[in-house]
């Protein structure tokens, strides 16, 4: 993903963007009055005009035309509700329509993407992956990622910053329903706020009759689990400047990400969970990752490549249940790795990691805290987990234990691995390297034996390491 | 008044302004002379308030009882039927044949198998109207926006659910007693039991009771349709004529079926409380309606409200709540009859449109078959027999011909027929006649949709254009903070002529009045921008919009001149 902005986007967008900016209060009439499209490789966007001199978001009223359709300049593609009217929005250029961002009903801020513009047919697809990849390109400040830390601190203002949030939900909430084929009872307006509040309906427990989800519980799980990881990557909006120095004695109100994680954190205790914890010898693993270092290789990704292998075997430590009614049994193992960014904590997800090989994977796991740092992760990067891990040891930490994320079976803890004097079977005192690892899972779907039995394989995954390599 | 009297002095041919006035002033002289008008008008108030029920009554009493004795002297052959007209049903269509056949000079009977009123009474418009006006109060309240935007304060709003129901039962029986007061007042023999053909200008009614008349008209009315496979219980799967007694109020209740009796209960319901979804068969909610009010409507009717909605589904299977198991509602695609989704719900109301209740009429005596129950009319509401030809001194009007189920619709039918009836040849203009759907905002409409004129303007070859104002722009609708709306025309460039009018906003169903007289008249656009309304009304949304109309020719009746001189 990050790569397809940097090769379509980023050449020209940066400057275009910072114009848009610039232009929107002074009200340059001839870009940004009725109509706008920037000119990239091939794939344009279509923005959210500003017709009105007070406009500030507009609302989709109804989409003209379809995706696929052929346009050719002039014509009318959407049409658009100011605070004052209704107006069509006609295409500068001829192409096809790939891909609507906005749905009808939607509403983006003015001078977001809403839609793009392929020039020819072949394009469609690119420009709908790049869609896909990317849901909130229409808000979030991707241009701007190329050189990451300095400029990533550049926080991008609220109002750019908060309609990230309801893109992605117009984008996301379509797909979780089919997740498991579960159907999901929720009423008309619990549905309307999930849209709004950006809840995954999926992960929310109802207290209606026969289990409904109402209002309340939409509310109550409100931003929990969609916002603690929405708006994780553009926290640093919310909290101005990192200050030096710590007033005393003053009250602090929470960042939306604080709140997020206080929600969530209440929102645990509504999960039975219980811990198994496990002594594992890590010297053929130190062995090992000395050997592949030099390639790139990171602990972490060996640790997750690990636990990835151990849950093949054990799916049930991979499940999640969000209804207490039944529970799903996850398509694929995606491990989820808590990194402390500034501000807070995020999840960044290796997706399929069972099946990626250590090389790739320990390049995607740099990629994605790059892109954790820099605030840029998209949402399927780090709230589709299926299991997290959640490593103090660089801290010198020993063992520790983790709150289970709502909406998954299970976290664990890991500790450092230190030299450790240990008696071993044949009667002899030896130096081993051993860590420990902590497992908190929720009773109501995984039972003490099939902890031990995952903790079991992957001690032996660990101990053995070879298989990590293939 | 002076202008009103130099006008009529000075162009005695029929000038609407000018009609008014003087029927206002001296009613009996001058009905004759415009009939048409009057009773359509007179009906209209019938409708609509008790006291003008009781302000007609009045000055047609005297009359009545000349022409009657006149009648009867003038017949001077004995007369050869118990009746000069029977209705049978007296409900809104039947009242009105009944009220306009005194006025006649007809010796009229009603005959009732229920109660007098009919559904628009009892089961349908007026009761309805009693719990919109409810949810309109209840949601002006609960929106604090609204009510800041005003200064206004106002603590949590509440109601109390058995009292909304009195308020609709009241007004209902009050409506029934005014309707039957007026016909007792005039003379109309009320008849009670069932009605049924026994041949040509006999009817039987009660067990036994046989009486005969120089013509019948039908006028029995329509009743919930319920299609197959839903089991309505009276308690959780309901119909409108359980609903209006509002004896609970779900937590989420579906209905189906998104046309004006759905979507008035949709705001009766969120008003209250409870959380709504649609089941619509066809693949846009509000069909029916010109797609650019529905669209709007969507917006603000149900986006924003607690609705959701399920289209291109047939709701397949309706199960009431039973031992703790919730409704469940079974929908399959409308296309492909594959099963979709199941809901599972507090409530659902059946609003899938009315069916004619023609059963037990003895249609078969006569040698009638019903078309899906309707009985089969021509444009005169002539009963039509399986072998197409005309049954004498027979005629049907309202739901039972399925013309224009409307009960203002029947009304004007049944004044049509009293027309035929006593000698002269009236054809009503069914495009004339408005509609309304009582959300809030109202909807209302008369004549063709855009897509109906464009039809049309394809067939028969000329032009259409459309012409909109925004009630954004009117000063009485912003003073009321409801500035959310669309008045549209769609009419005739080249000479004018007004095909449809298509308003959704504050008052929309008072407003469209000044659009159908003016179809139904036959005025142009042209002629009627020269009107003046009072300043700040919300009549001059019509008023824009008749102005923003832009007609080629400069053709203008008479009517035109004479206004602005």
């Amino acid at each position: 993903m990050a790569h397809l902005f940097n090769s379509t986007l980023t050449s020209s967008s940066p400057s275009l963007r910072r114009f848009s900016t610039v232009s929107k209060p002074s009200l340059n009439p001839i870009t940004t009055t009725r109509r706008k499209m920037r000119i990239q490789a091939k794939i344009r966007e279509i923005f959210m005009p500003a017709l009105s001199s007070t406009m500030t978001e507009g609302k989709i009223v109804s989409w003209i035309r379809s995706e696929g359709d052929k346009l050719s300049k002039g014509e009318s593609v959407v049409v658009v509700e100011s605070d004052k009217a209704d107006m069509d929005v006609e295409t500068f250029y001829d192409g096809y329509l790939a891909v609507i961002m906005v749905e009808e009903g939607g509403v983006a801020s003015v001078g977001s993407a809403i839609a793009l513009l392929a020039e020819t047919e072949a394009e469609i697809a690119d420009a709908k992956s790049k869609a896909s990849n990317s849901s909130p390109i229409s808000t979030a400040p991707p241009p701007k990622s190329d050189p990451p830390p300095a400029l990533a601190d550049l926080a991008p203002s609220p109002a750019v910053a908060t309609t990230p949030a309801a893109a992605v939900v117009v984008a996301s909430a379509v797909h979780p329903a089919s997740e498991g084929g579960r159907r999901i009872v929720a009423s008309p307006y619990a549905k309307k706020l999930a849209k709004d509040l950006s809840v995954d309906l999926s992960g929310v427990v109802g207290s209606g009759p026969m289990g409904r989800v109402v209002a309340k519980d939409v509310e109550a799980a409100a931003m929990t689990v969609a916002t603690a990881a929405t708006t994780a990557p553009t926290v640093g909006a919310a909290k101005p400047a990192p200050v030096p120095g710590i007033e005393l004695g003053s009250v602090v109100p929470f960042t939306t990400m604080q709140s997020a994680v206080s929600r969530n954190m209440l929102e645990s205790l509504a999960v039975p969970t219980f811990r198994v914890g496990y002594t594992i010898n890590t010297d053929a693993l130190d062995a090992l990752y000395k050997k592949i270092k030099s390639k790139g290789v990171t602990m972490t990704a060996l640790l997750a490549k690990a636990t990835a292998l151990a849950l093949v075997k054990h799916p049930i430590v991979s499940s999640s249940c969000k209804d207490g009614k039944s529970f799903t049994y996850n398509s694929s193992i995606n491990i989820a790795v808590a990194v402390a960014i500034d501000g807070g904590l995020i999840t960044p997800v290796l997706q399929d990691a069972d099946k990626v090989d250590i090389y790739s994977l320990s390049r995607k796991w740099k990629e994605l805290v790059d892109k954790a740092r820099a605030k840029q992760l998209q949402p399927h990067e780090y709230n589709t987990g299926t299991f997290t891990l959640s490593n103090l040891g660089m801290f010198g930490v020993d063992r520790f234990d983790a709150i289970l994320p709502p909406g998954t079976g299970a976290i664990m803890a890991v500790g450092a691995s230190q030299p450790t004097v240990v008696a071993t079977k044949d009667g002899r005192i030896g130096m081993k390297s051993q860590m420990q690892v902590n497992v908190t899972a929720d009773h109501r779907i995984i039972y003490g034996a099939d902890l031990a039995s995952f903790l079991q394989t992957l001690a032996k995954i660990i101990e053995d390491p070879k298989d990590l390599t293939l | 008044m002076q202008s009103t009297l130099s006008l009529s002095l000075s162009s005695p041919s029929s000038i609407p302004r000018s009609d008014r006035a003087i029927v206002a002033g001296n009613g009996s002289s001058i009905v004759p002379r415009s009939l048409r008008l009057c009773g359509l008008r007179k009906e209209a108030f019938g409708l609509q308030s008790s006291n003008a029920v009781v302000r007609i009554v009045a000055p047609s009493k005297p009359r009545r009882v000349n022409k009657v004795s006149a009648s009867l002297s003038s017949n001077g052959s004995p007369p050869k039927f118990d009746y000069d007209l029977i209705i049978i049903g007296a409900g809104v269509g039947g009242h009105g044949a009944a009220l306009h056949a005194v006025e006649k000079g007809l010796k009229t009977a009603i005959i009732e198998g229920d109660v007098v009123g009919g559904t628009c009474v009892n089961r349908g418009c007026v009761p309805s109207k009693a719990l919109l006006a409810v949810s309109g109060r209840m949601r002006e309240l609960q929106n604090e926006h609204h009510m800041k935007a005003f200064g206004l304060q106002v603590a949590a709003a509440g109601y109390d659910r058995q009292a909304v129901a009195d308020h609709a039962n009241n007004l209902a029986s009050k409506i029934r007693s005014n309707l039957t007061n007026s016909m007792k007042a005039l003379g109309v023999d009320i008849l009670t039991g069932v009605g049924t053909i026994l041949g040509p200008q006999k009817v039987k009614y009660g067990t036994d009771n046989v009486i005969t008349a120089k013509d019948i008209i039908i006028a029995t009315g329509s009743v919930p349709s319920v299609p197959k496979g839903i089991e309505v219980d009276g308690k959780t799967v309901i119909t409108s004529d359980h609903a209006l007694k509002l004896e609970f109020v779900p937590d989420w209740i579906a209905i189906v079926g998104s046309g004006y009796i759905g979507l008035e209960f949709s705001d009766v319901y969120t008003a209250l409380g409870s959380e709504v979804t649609f089941v619509e068969a066809l693949d846009q909610l509000m069909p029916g309606f010109d797609p650019e009010i529905g669209k709007l409507a969507q917006r603000v009717l149900i986006n924003p409200r607690k609705i959701d909605f399920h289209t291109g589904v047939f709701a397949s299977k309706i199960t009431p709540a039973k031992d703790g198991r919730p409704v469940t509602i079974e929908l399959v695609d409308a296309k492909t009859k594959e099963l979709k989704d199941t809901l599972e719900v507090d409530a659902a109301l059946i609003a899938t449109g009315r069916a004619p209740h023609t059963k037990g009429l003895g249609l078969e005596n006569i040698n009638v078959e019903t078309q899906r129950g309707f009985v089969p009319v021509d444009e005169h509401m002539r009963v039509i027999d399986a072998k197409g030809k005309l049954v004498p001194h027979l005629y049907c009007i309202g739901d039972a011909n399925g013309k224009m189920m409307l009960a203002h619709a029947a009304s004007a039918q049944g004044i049509s027929v009293v027309e035929q009836v006593s000698g002269k040849d009236h054809v009503l203009n069914h495009l004339s006649i408005p509609a309304a759907c009582f959300t809030h905002p109202e909807i209302s409409m008369v004549g063709l949709t855009e897509p109906q004129a464009r039809e049309k303007a394809e067939k028969e070859g000329f032009e259409v254009s459309v012409a909109k104002t925004s009630f954004k722009a009117n000063t009485k609708a912003l003073a009321e903070n409801e500035g959310e709306g669309l008045a549209k025309l769609i009419y005739r460039p080249d000479n004018g002529e007004i095909l449809g009018v298509h308003i959704f906003g504050l008052h929309a169903a008072d407003l469209i009045h000044e659009a159908s007289n003016a179809i139904a008249m036959g005025n142009r656009i042209q002629d009627i921008k020269f009107a003046v309304h009072a300043h700040p009304t919300l009549s001059e949304v019509l008023d824009e919009l008749f102005k923003s109309a832009k007609v080629k020719g400069n053709i203008s009746s008479g009517v035109g001149e004479a206004v602005a001189v």
